[in-house]
């Protein structure tokens, strides 16, 4: 931690400096905080959204119990930090938003009941919320046979498109590729090992990860080992990784499995100082589960690291640790969930309207300058352009960064020649 | 066959019209299409309560897996709804046009030969009752027979279902995996998605329900029923008396799989979803608390206990999203310390008595100690 402290926020008059810069732009698009001065209800909502002359009303939907509360705590952290800081600002278009918040309860069915529920019977006007892409399939139809926005943040397989859904996460091309390109070109690696949990995502990944290798790359796949979510034994994967000396070996296990699978990969003699690991699923959330000393060393591939050295985030932390806690990480989803409301208020406003059908027209093209990540800007096809970076796990459970691409990457959730 | 010259008694036959009542007029006229729908969801548990009631509640048999059943039913019923939402024209994205998304994003590029039948409606009807009925019959006969029964009989249908969870997830190619079967869409053209279909479906799964009522109380009331009495207080003297006992007890498993079945193909339909997390260990057990707060012993206190038990968990999740589980957890425990039979043993203690003591200052005291007897003890 004292490293960070040296490199960023030196004092609290610093902090609030950085702060104030970063709310700077905000202040000049809307001057104060006053609700029920924007257009007529009835210029604004044409299908009886949960609109009113004051208020706004969106949906959170995401898990607070089960398996996946975990991971999606976060999300549902930055949604509500995001909508306090709207509504601070003013709002959108003269309204409040007011939210409801739905518990999915990691149950797929459930979330496909709840995103009902908030469409049918409270009108909201959005919906973020989703994690895996197991409760994203379940509410996908709901959202599109009701007409509803949802903003997803997870970084996702692709493969999917839809008018209703605007993904603030990476797809599986733009996380992926980069980060592979980087790392044959950075450790000459020829050779990999892919071990993944067992379903859509990682498969979906390993995939598009494999045609790169062995297109693109020119290099070889050594093995490619699947486990079922929630395993913990990892020993004959670990053996075969031994055997087998593989360049790099390139991870997508997700959620509790990364616990014991780090601490095994450790127990056996692998030093990730010396062996390449590059993870596509370990952000500083997993990394508070498994322990900085058991996986530091490892590189991780995504668009966002809680150290990232940029003006937006650094009153982005700050506001977030102040709101949940000082010891609260922000992982790469958590940032993604944060983009939501704010990239639905900046389309409203685009659209000067909250219709869905129009939101779902004018979001193509909509940017977010104060993105933590840097920023940000829809696609046509519903993903957002987004920079891919490669940081390294350090013992304290943060990640310094490693590499990022020059431009935005271009979000192809169809990838030719990958699928 | 049937002992007792009336179908259903007094008390009984008040509690069919006032089910019959509520989800057949009251319901549908006070409830958005929305909640209608939910209902329709809870009432997919009523089946699999009534299976349990015949035989947990007569037969003695706890089976901790009828979420294998539910899902074999469901995922049948699933399976040809998919194969309709995936015709050629819905999947042009795909490389594979044809077959289920699912499928195309694990690189299979044929429909899998244990697919086929289920192109066709009739089949798949067949089918949702043929698989869970079979297999049923053959987990039933290898257990039974070789007198395998109570706590390691439970063990056992609890492994099963942990098994069949393991094995719908590793094969997401063929199964959907972990995510299920999603964005089901017509039932031979028919939209089963908007309202008005909602409505029709609701009102098919409740005559279906009452059927299945209608059939639970048949056994019951037939000798047959007698005998799972029998079998479950003093299973040995029922093997003596020269009844085998094996077979009432298959018989009892099957009957309870084929209800489980059907509650899970129509949840299918009505949700227009299927995925593993309906077949494993914890929706298995959750089935069995339906029943057990409705009361094990009476089929229309299990259809209350399914649809009360899921309305708390629909009301609480919404109104306290972080804490619900625990209110959840606490009223089990609170149904199962202070009512151990359920909702009907409350109502057949407290209300039960009551509504008797009016009846009979109407009637002749002669037919008061005629029925009072049979309403003492509507279990059997």
């Amino acid at each position: 931690m004292s490293d960070e402290t040296k490199q960023g926020l030196q004092s609290p008059f610093r902090r609030k400096l950085l702060m104030g810069m970063a709310a700077l732009p905000a202040l000049t698009m809307l001057p104060r905080p006053s609700f029920g001065a924007g257009p007529a209800t009835s210029a604004v909502n044409t299908t009886g959204l949960a609109v009113t002359d004051t208020e706004v009303t969106v949906g959170i939907l995401h898990s607070a119990t089960g398996t996946m509360a975990i991971s999606e705590t976060g999300s549902i952290e930055a949604e509500k930090l995001a909508i306090e800081q709207i509504n601070a600002m003013g709002g959108v278009l003269g309204r409040k938003i007011k939210f409801i918040q739905e518990d999915g309860a990691s149950d797929w069915p459930t979330f496909a009941e709840k995103a009902k529920k908030l469409l049918v019977n409270d009108k909201v006007a959005s919906i973020m919320g989703c994690w895996t892409s197991a409760s994203r399939k379940a509410v996908l139809p709901v959202v599109e046979q009701y007409n509803g926005m949802l903003y997803y943040p997870t970084f996702y397989e692709g493969l999917e498109q839809s008018k209703n859904v605007i993904y603030t996460g990476q797809e599986a091309t733009q996380q992926i590729l980069a980060g592979l390109n980087w790392i044959a070109k950075e450790k000459g690696a020829k050779t990999f090992f892919f071990i993944g949990s067992d379903y859509i995502w990682p498969r979906t990944s390993n995939k598009i990860a494999r045609k790169h290798v062995e297109n693109v790359l020119k290099g070889k796949v050594v093995g490619e080992e699947y486990y079922a979510l929630g395993s913990t034994q990892f020993n004959s994967v670990i053996n075969k990784i031994k055997l087998t000396k593989p360049d790099v070996i390139f991870t997508d296990v997700v959620g509790g499995s990364n616990v014991a699978f780090y601490k095994q990969l450790k127990a056996a003699g692998v030093d990730l100082s010396k062996q390449a690991l590059l993870t596509i699923s370990v952000t500083e959330d997993e990394i508070d589960g498994i322990g900085g000393e058991n996986i530091a060393g490892a590189y991780a591939c995504m668009k966002y690291f809680q150290s990232l050295d940029n003006p937006n985030n650094k009153a982005f932390v700050p506001a977030f640790q102040k709101m949940w806690g000082e010891k609260t990480v922000i992982g790469d989803v958590t940032q993604a969930a944060y983009l939501g409301p704010w990239l639905w208020k900046l389309t409203c406003e685009k659209a000067q309207s909250f219709d869905v059908d129009k939101i779902a027209a004018a979001s193509p093209g909509v940017e977010f300058k104060g993105a933590p990540e840097g920023y940000v800007r829809i696609h046509e096809n519903h993903h957002l352009w987004s920079k891919t970076r490669v940081g390294r796990a350090k013992l304290d459970g943060q990640f310094e960064l490693i590499f990022e691409t020059a431009d935005l990457v271009e979000p192809d959730p169809f990838p030719k020649g990958y699928q | 066959m049937i002992i007792n010259s009336r179908f259903f008694n007094r008390s009984e036959l008040i509690g069919f019209i006032a089910l019959a009542a509520i989800l057949f007029v009251i319901l549908p006229l006070t409830l958005d299409v929305f909640r209608l729908n939910l209902v329709a969801k809870y009432l997919t548990y009523a089946f699999v309560a009534i299976g349990l009631v015949l035989c947990w509640g007569y037969g003695g048999i706890l089976s901790l897996g009828q979420g294998v059943f539910f899902g074999l039913g469901g995922y049948c019923m699933a399976m040809f709804l998919k194969l309709e939402a995936s015709s050629v024209e819905n999947t042009k994205i795909q490389s594979t046009p044809g077959i289920p998304d699912f499928m195309d994003w694990n690189q299979i590029t044929a429909l899998p030969l244990f697919w086929q039948p289920f192109h066709s409606l009739t089949l798949t009807i067949l089918l949702i009752i043929l698989v869970p009925g079979l297999f049923a019959l053959i987990i039933g006969t290898a257990m039974f027979k070789r007198r395998v029964g109570g706590t390691y009989f439970a063990i056992i249908t609890q492994a099963i279902a942990a098994i069949l969870t393991i094995l719908i997830v590793g094969q997401q190619g063929y199964t959907g995996g972990i995510n299920g079967m999603t964005d089901l869409r017509t039932l031979k053209g028919w939209d089963i998605r908007p309202d008005h279909a909602k409505v029709i479906l609701y009102f098919v799964e409740v005559v279906l329900l009452f059927a299945c009522i209608g059939i639970a109380q048949f056994i019951r009331l037939t000798k047959l029923g007698r005998i799972l009495v029998a079998m479950r207080e003093q299973e040995d003297r029922v093997r003596f008396s020269g009844y085998s006992v094996a077979n009432f007890k298959i018989f009892a498993f099957c009957m309870a799989a084929v209800f489980a079945a059907i509650g899970g193909a129509m949840f299918a339909l009505n949700v227009g979803f299927m995925s593993p997390s309906f077949v494993g260990i914890v929706p298995s057990i959750e089935m069995v608390i339906y029943t057990a707060v409705g009361g094990r012993m009476s089929i229309f206190g299990a259809v209350w206990g399914a649809i009360l038990v899921n309305f708390a968990k629909t009301s609480l999740s919404e109104s306290f999203p972080q804490l619900w589980l625990f209110g959840l957890g606490a009223l089990f425990i609170a149904v199962v310390l202070a009512f151990p039979n359920g909702l009907s043993g409350l109502w057949a203690d407290y209300v039960q008595p009551r509504i008797d003591r009016l009846w009979a200052s109407r009637k002749s005291k002669s037919e008061w100690a005629d029925t009072s007897v049979a309403d003492g003890a509507p279990a059997e």
